[in-house]
């Protein structure tokens, strides 16, 4: 029986090799995130419409970059559909690899899509990917522990205010971390964060001829300050919680308070998964009083086709049904407002069912706040807040991230941590002739 | 016995494994030289159809200058010497006692080959989470429960996690083979030295050792292979964070992460070096064990 | 008196090595047992764990979310696939090495297990651009092709052990009764060393099963085997250690099973010419 079945699998794989020509079928390369996990649901919905086949490459996002990075950079046409990122997707798009979303329809209502993630995901004024769900990032913490430290949140918190509720919220006999932010090495997981961090201490990456900036003193404020916070009222290992290792925490009600993407707030609120789902309150990312940059970021997972595909049209109209207001609905439908993809679209935030959302509010006042073309208090040549949109950035970024990383673990000081990235900033920013 | 028949016959037998190795080995390496030459930065714009740069020696001077080279190489040779000591350690300890009898011989051998089969992917994911995690792991539960602080593992003692993690993986190969060689190992031999008065030690180090030496140099020869370029355990634990780069991880990062073709291609020539180094140090030390 | 101290001594053995055995099988057992728990439940107190009921709701939702029967059919393909392939063209070749050595034998030998020692992130580009070129990517040729380039000088060193304890005379008295080349390897040759070649399919089945780099690398959506399977549950969202552990469990229980079952012939074969 089961012998049965993969023997019919493996014809249906080799009828589907060699023929194809009975239906169209494009391929879509994707991140394992709890959207697009959704969306894969939602496929037979999309072949109804459109006599479309849909195979789903998915992927952790680490394999997925390297991956689809693979594929673009050699042309070697294995996806009709690549989920990309805010930074990817201006760099591909200027060296022409991505098919421009210019001809998009007049009901996809392009103008729709929310300023800031049509802004990032444009090279020269022209969209090269649509966005799936964007993100900013905001305070989540709990309201009940709030409450019983004797202290109210305020709308948008400074780093101050952060550091003494953590403190006060913490109780490790019982397992409450006050405070649980990244530290794993990685630029798009603790180098994310720290580096929007630095933004809200008036921290920069590069002056405007491209020196790097780890010898300045808002810098080495800013991992002073993470390092003591979290010392203090952090979880243990925090030097290895990326996103997920968070996530898992504050579900748990192991954490006082979390700033991280505004989408988890959708998961921690969801009481299927979460143990605090009814407690849990919402606030702008903090900065350092006095300084006028918040310390929130700006991200997208958005859907772009490489150009070169054979399937372009099919590819288009993918996109258009995927980020388009019918999906919001669709899902709306089936799964409640709350699990609609997030930070998209105007209309959403516009319609009455979604304001209801408790952290609808905060998630759009968050991104409107974020503006990547002005990430810091002192001019910078580039664009991108918790990211630098260079080639060379992931690079450069995932190894001061790891100088940083081994700081928070104690295995070297801020200084030695923050000299070496100054150093192999620069050398690479040498080497790849910016300097 | 070989007749000029048979040598002839021999060679063209050997001829398609020799090719397609030979494809496999110059094809890509003529390749990787090719580009450790060239300025070939893909993110850039730069391809093969358009032409790249040549730099000389830029990419070979920049890799080796980088702060973090000698570390990645230290921390190699590390991983590959400490999985060696414990896997072949312990594989002899196990070998010897898997030797003796005792009831429900095969179902415990089972039990100690069983971690061969798991992919490095999925050990490395497991012990990452499962079993090292400072909060919900397994082993910070064991630790709290006696009263302790857990183990940050992976970055408070991220090495020797790692050494642990692949030791794990790779016990069982080294106890089947030290296993094979101490079960054919003649037993007259020892009961006559036995008898001799001689105690214990003395039989293990004058006879059981000795006997394995050829099987321990196996082991050596094949895991460093293996273990030279482990990759998956590291990316899925550390990315390469808190000391436990190693070279294979160092170059992955700069032909994948900073999109550095180039300058990933003089650091897989250095690899190929070290490997040969490391090839040839064996030989020297072990290799007369080896006669083909 | 003896007696009595050989049974004891057994009985020592016994716990002892029954032990040992238990703690190196420990994670896949509590891989095996989580598996079976509800996701908050997994990451509770080993004993809470115990105590806490069972469920294969895991094993729906990771049914659910992928395509598991391509992913197993792919990895069982080119596993086989490339062994099959290997002892092809390994046969031969260990043949002339072990009946016509000649000076330069050994360092052929170690010549061949050299080419394992090029770094495989390092020839990414090359091989992915190669691989365009030829239309191999994503294909269960290609990954079989490589998987058993990368095998074949393990495969062919452990034939060549195997080969080299067959007596010449046998051989030659074959010979002798005019039996061809062909016929000497495929009725004399072949029959004797089915031990050692069982276990030389068994490793190299394991390790092309678990090879998680290029197996990952050149595949899309048709050829991806189990390992890219792992690849999309290494970090989702939340809470995952249940999910986590029923997709382990799916992808290395195939390979377990057969391991466990054929394990008399690995451990017999398994010696790479250590044992004279």
């Amino acid at each position: 029986m089961k012998l049965n079945k993969t023997l019919r699998v493996a014809t249906a794989i080799s009828l589907f090799a060699a023929g194809g020509a009975f239906a169209e079928t494009i391929t879509i390369a994707t991140v394992n995130n709890g959207d697009m996990i959704r969306m894969q649901g939602y496929t037979s919905e999309f072949t109804k419409q459109t006599g479309i086949d849909v195979n789903w490459v998915t992927l952790e996002e680490n394999v997925l970059r390297q991956r689809v990075t693979t594929d673009i950079t050699t042309k070697g046409g294995q996806f009709d559909i690549m989920t990309i990122g805010m930074y990817e997707t201006p760099i591909w798009g200027k060296n022409g690899w991505l098919v421009p979303l210019d001809k998009l329809p007049a009901s996809y209502d392009v103008n729709d899509i929310l300023p800031a993630m049509r802004n990032g995901l444009s090279a020269d004024g022209t969209l090269y990917a649509a966005p799936f769900y964007g993100e900013s990032s905001m305070v989540m913490y709990r309201t009940d522990l709030m409450k019983k430290a004797g202290l109210t949140m305020p709308e948008k918190p400074d780093w101050d205010f952060i550091r003494k509720a953590a403190a006060a919220m913490t109780d490790r006999a019982n397992e409450v971390n006050g405070i649980c932010l990244r530290g794993k090495p990685g630029w798009g997981e603790g180098g994310a964060f720290i580096t929007a961090m630095s933004n809200s201490f008036g921290a920069r990456w590069f002056d405007m001829k491209w020196n790097a900036q780890f010898d300045t003193k808002p810098w080495r404020e800013t991992l002073t300050f993470y390092k003591g916070m979290m010392d203090e009222s952090g979880p243990p290992g925090y030097a290895t919680n990326g996103f997920n290792e968070n996530l898992s925490l504050f579900q748990q009600g192991k954490c006082g308070m979390w700033i991280d993407a505004t989408v988890a707030a959708s998961f921690v609120t969801n009481p299927k998964d979460s143990t605090v789902a009814d407690k849990v309150g919402f606030a702008i990312a903090p900065n350092k009083k006095g300084i006028d940059k918040h310390s929130n970021w700006l991200w997208a997972w958005a859907l772009a086709v490489p150009a070169g595909t054979q399937k372009q049209d099919a590819a288009m109209k993918f996109i258009e049904w995927a980020t388009s207001k019918a999906y919001i609905e669709l899902v709306a439908s089936k799964e409640g407002w709350a699990n609609v993809p997030p930070g998209a679209r105007t209309s959403l935030y516009e319609n009455p069912n979604y304001k209801d959302i408790p952290f609808a509010k905060m998630t759009l006042e968050s991104i409107n706040l974020a503006n990547p073309l002005k990430p810091t208090v002192d001019p910078v040549p580039y664009v991108g807040i918790q990211f630098v949109a260079i080639p060379e950035f992931a690079g450069i970024a995932t190894d001061v991230s790891q100088q940083f990383s081994a700081a928070y673990a104690g295995q070297q000081s801020i200084d030695e941590a923050l000299a070496k990235a100054q150093a192999l900033t620069n050398d690479a920013m040498e080497a790849a002739g910016y300097r | 016995m070989a007749t000029a028949h048979s040598r002839s016959a021999a060679r063209i037998m050997m001829a398609p494994a020799v090719f397609v190795l030979l494809v496999w080995m110059l094809v890509p390496l003529s390749m990787t030289l090719f580009f450790s030459f060239k300025k070939f930065l893909p993110l850039r714009g730069d391809s093969i159809g358009r032409g790249l740069d040549w730099v000389g020696f830029a990419n070979y001077a920049r890799f080796i200058s980088s702060s973090s080279f000698w570390p990645s190489v230290v921390t190699t040779l590390l991983i590959v010497g400490g999985v060696l000591v414990i896997t072949v350690a312990l594989g002899i300890l196990l070998g010897i006692l898997l030797d003796q009898p005792m009831w429900g011989q095969g179902v415990v051998r089972i039990l100690v080959i069983a971690p061969f089969f798991v992919m490095p992917t999925v050990s490395a994911l497991v012990w990452k989470n499962l079993f090292m995690d400072p909060v919900n792991g397994f082993l910070a539960h064991v630790w709290r429960a006696f009263g302790a602080t857990p183990v940050e593992w992976l970055s408070q003692a991220s090495l020797p996690s790692i050494v642990l993690i692949v030791s794990w993986e790779w016990l069982p190969f080294a106890t089947l083979i030290l296993l094979t060689a101490i079960q054919s190992l003649d037993s007259e031999q020892l009961e006559a030295a036995e008898m001799d008065g001689a105690s214990s030690p003395a039989r293990f180090f004058y006879i059981v050792l000795p006997h394995l030496a050829r099987a321990i140099t196996i082991v050596i020869l094949i895991q460093t292979i293996f273990l030279l370029s482990i990759f998956a355990e590291i990316f899925v634990t550390t990315g390469g964070a808190f000391g436990t780069k190693t070279l294979t991880y160092l170059i992955y990062q700069r032909v994948l992460e900073s999109q550095n073709v180039g300058l990933g291609s003089a650091g897989g020539v250095y690899a190929i070096i070290l490997a040969n180094i490391v090839a040839i140090f064996l030989m020297r030390i072990v290799g007369k064990n080896l006669d083909a | 008196m003896a007696r009595a101290v050989t049974s004891r001594r057994k009985i020592i053995n016994t716990v002892v090595a029954w032990g040992i055995g238990f703690l190196i099988f420990f994670p896949i057992l509590w891989i095996v047992i989580l598996s079976f728990k509800a996701e908050g439940d997994a990451i509770r107190t080993p004993i809470e764990v115990l105590t806490a009921p069972w469920t294969f709701e895991n094993y729906s939702i990771v049914q659910a979310r992928s395509n598991y029967s391509m992913h197993f059919f792919n990895s069982v393909v080119i596993s086989f696939g490339s062994t099959i392939l290997g002892l092809i063209i390994a046969v031969p070749a260990a043949w002339s090495m072990a009946f016509v050595p000649s000076r330069r034998t050994k360092d052929i030998l170690m010549w061949m297990l050299s080419t394992k020692m090029l770094p495989a992130v390092g020839v990414l580009y090359p091989i992915y651009l190669m691989f365009i070129q030829l239309g191999l990517l994503d294909t269960r040729t290609g990954l079989m092709i490589v998987l058993m380039l990368i095998n074949l000088p393990i495969i062919i060193w452990m034939l060549f052990t195997y080969f080299k304890e067959i007596p010449v005379d046998i051989l030659e008295a074959a010979r002798m009764d005019g039996a061809s080349l062909r016929e000497e390897i495929l009725y004399v040759l072949t029959p004797m060393a089915i031990p050692g070649m069982a276990s030389t399919v068994l490793l190299n089945v394991i390790l092309a099963w678990n090879e998680a780099f290029w197996t990952l690398n050149l595949t899309a959506a048709n050829a991806a085997p189990l390992t890219a399977f792992i690849a999309s549950y290494s970090s989702p969202e939340g809470l995952f250690y249940a999910k986590l552990s029923a997709a382990s469990v799916m992808a290395i229980a195939p390979i377990l099973i057969l391991g466990w079952f054929s394990q008399k012939q690995l451990v017999r074969g398994l010696t790479f010419g250590a044992v004279k």
